[in-house]
């Protein structure tokens, strides 16, 4: 093996991997909040449509974007390939009584659970992906005015999702998991990057926080804005989307 | 309290020497396994102990009843019976070593439980650690781990030659913290995923730190890692749980530190391979 492949393969090596994914999908998460919260704006759609026919339009967004979904499979494979290393390393006679104590509660049983949430969130990534993505890239979605310019309507696609309630309960769980998720894997990216350090650390923790707060209830906001504060859709759009309408 | 007339003392002394400890009665559910081969369960036995005795004691007194019923005795091992050996490896009540913080199995007392309480008591389980007998664990992994870089290639002399090379105060504290680790193991069998970055942590750090072992960090760093995984531990995941657990409170910024030299030793050393 050369060892540029058994560096990448070695315990540190794959928790690496795992750490800059992580840290560039979170900084996909503050990017993607940044825009979408313009479905708040409350001027019909005209802004989210615009910024939407921007992103789909712009080859040097496109070109990130399938960067975007190569990391989002590595974290996701690699992960997967970490829990079942880990499971093997385990052992198959599994003790009675086990009682795991760690150096910050709630990091530490997210922690415990970063595989079971993460499949929550790749979960949640496919629903999501398959109601606006796919229904984007493979339905005709019905056009709307983007300050004189034609554009897709995906605001009233959003919007019409967003009325229903599974929809929105789905968000609300997605985001949840992502909470947790964010709180232990922000301090853990760090400290696998080796960035453990007396000035540093209650910093990164603070930060883990914050991200783990701000990011999920921001999102969630939006499904919870569009369900309880905008009135019921008049005519409701023909699409489709696993969702439907 | 301000010493009284020696009469006082004498009764304060006289109740210590007594034989009126609180006798415990206690249930034992304990992990009874011939050997690797054979399957295990959990067997009941019932004690009664004293306060003051360590836990190793107590399974003294439950193997010296065992014996006398023709029975075998419990399997688990020890040594220097003062935290310092790192052999007395067992989980009790969900705890490498017991809910106790910062203390081995043989520091452990009996005053810390309950009469009547029930304790489970099970091997450090692990796939690198296969199961000898009872409580009795092979550790040899972390011997083939140390082999692999955890020690300085020259004679480095007595402690009086140690001791006149002058190094950074923090530094020496930093690398002596690490170098308190006795390979118990209690850092595998309370991890989630089985891994030993603790141990091998607090190695790396210690020798790295002192300026005899500074000069093979890249090798011992790459050398020590690459023997962790082949052993089969797994990856850590950062819970902590090691240094929660671990009886002699190594720190997890020892497995940061591991992780910025191997990082630096993969990128920058000469090693091909
Ligand atoms: S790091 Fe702690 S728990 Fe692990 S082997 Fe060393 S002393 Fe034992
Ligand atoms: S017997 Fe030596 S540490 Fe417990």
């Amino acid at each position: 093996m050369n060892w540029f492949t058994k560096f990448l393969t070695s315990s540190i090596g794959q928790k690496l991997v795992m750490s800059l994914t992580g840290l560039f999908l979170i900084s996909f998460l503050v990017v993607h909040l940044a825009g979408n919260l313009q479905l708040m704006a409350d001027d019909g759609g005209v802004a989210f449509n615009t910024y939407a026919k921007f992103m789909t339009g712009n080859p040097v967004i496109k070109t990130i974007s399938y960067g975007l979904y190569a990391m989002i499979l590595l974290h996701a494979f690699q992960g997967l390939a970490l829990w079942f290393k880990n499971r093997k390393a385990r052992g198959s006679e599994k003790y009675a009584v086990k009682v795991t104590r760690g150096a910050d509660g709630v990091a530490t049983s997210a922690a415990k659970q970063m595989a079971v949430l993460g499949t929550l969130i790749l979960a949640f990534l496919l629903i999501h992906m398959g109601d606006f993505w796919w229904a984007m890239k493979t339905e005709a979605v019905p056009m709307a005015d983007c300050g004189g310019e034609p554009c897709q309507d995906l605001y009233t696609k959003v919007y019409a999702s967003f009325k229903q309630w599974w929809v929105v309960a789905a968000y609300i769980v997605g985001m949840i998991a992502l909470a947790f998720h964010l709180r232990h894997g922000f301090w853990s990216a760090f400290q696998t990057l080796g960035w453990n350090h007396p000035k540093y650390t209650p910093a990164i923790n603070g930060a883990a926080w914050v991200i783990a707060l701000v990011l999920p209830v921001a999102y969630a906001a939006i499904p919870l804005y569009m369900y309880f504060a905008l009135p019921e859709m008049t005519t409701v759009p023909e699409m489709g989307g696993i969702f439907g309408s | 309290m301000i010493v009284g007339s020696s009469k006082s003392l004498q009764t304060d002394n006289c109740q210590l020497t007594t034989d009126n400890y609180s006798k415990m009665k206690l249930t034992l559910k304990i992990w009874r396994q011939k050997n690797a081969k054979s399957a295990g369960k959990f067997e009941s036995h019932q004690v009664v102990a004293e306060e003051h005795m360590s836990f190793l004691e107590m399974l003294d007194v439950l193997n010296e009843q065992l014996i006398s019923e023709r029975k075998e005795p419990v399997a688990f091992e020890h040594d220097c019976r003062e935290g310092i050996c790192g052999t007395c490896s067992m989980v009790i009540n969900g705890h490498p070593h017991g809910l106790m913080q910062g203390t081995t199995t043989c520091q452990l007392h009996m005053r810390h439980f309950k009469d009547g309480e029930t304790i489970a008591i099970e091997p450090f389980r692990a796939q690198s650690f296969p199961l000898i007998k009872d409580l009795v664990v092979d550790r040899s992994a972390f011997d083939r781990i140390i082999q692999a870089g955890g020690y300085i290639s020259v004679n480095t002399g007595q402690a009086p030659d140690g001791n006149a090379i002058p190094i950074e105060k923090d530094q020496a504290l930093d690398a002596f913290n690490a170098a308190a680790c006795i390979g118990c193991g209690a850092c595998v069998a309370a991890c989630p995923n089985s891994s030993a970055m603790l141990f091998t942590s607090a190695k790396v750090s210690h020798l790295a730190q002192t300026p005899q072992g500074e000069i093979e960090a890249q090798r011992r760093v790459l050398g020590m890692v690459n023997q962790m995984d082949e052993e089969g531990f797994g990856r850590c995941s950062n819970v902590t749980a090691c240094e929660a657990e671990c009886p002699k409170e190594i720190s997890v910024t020892n497995i940061a530190r591991m992780n910025r030299e191997y990082l630096s030793a993969s990128l920058t050393s000469d090693v091909m391979k």
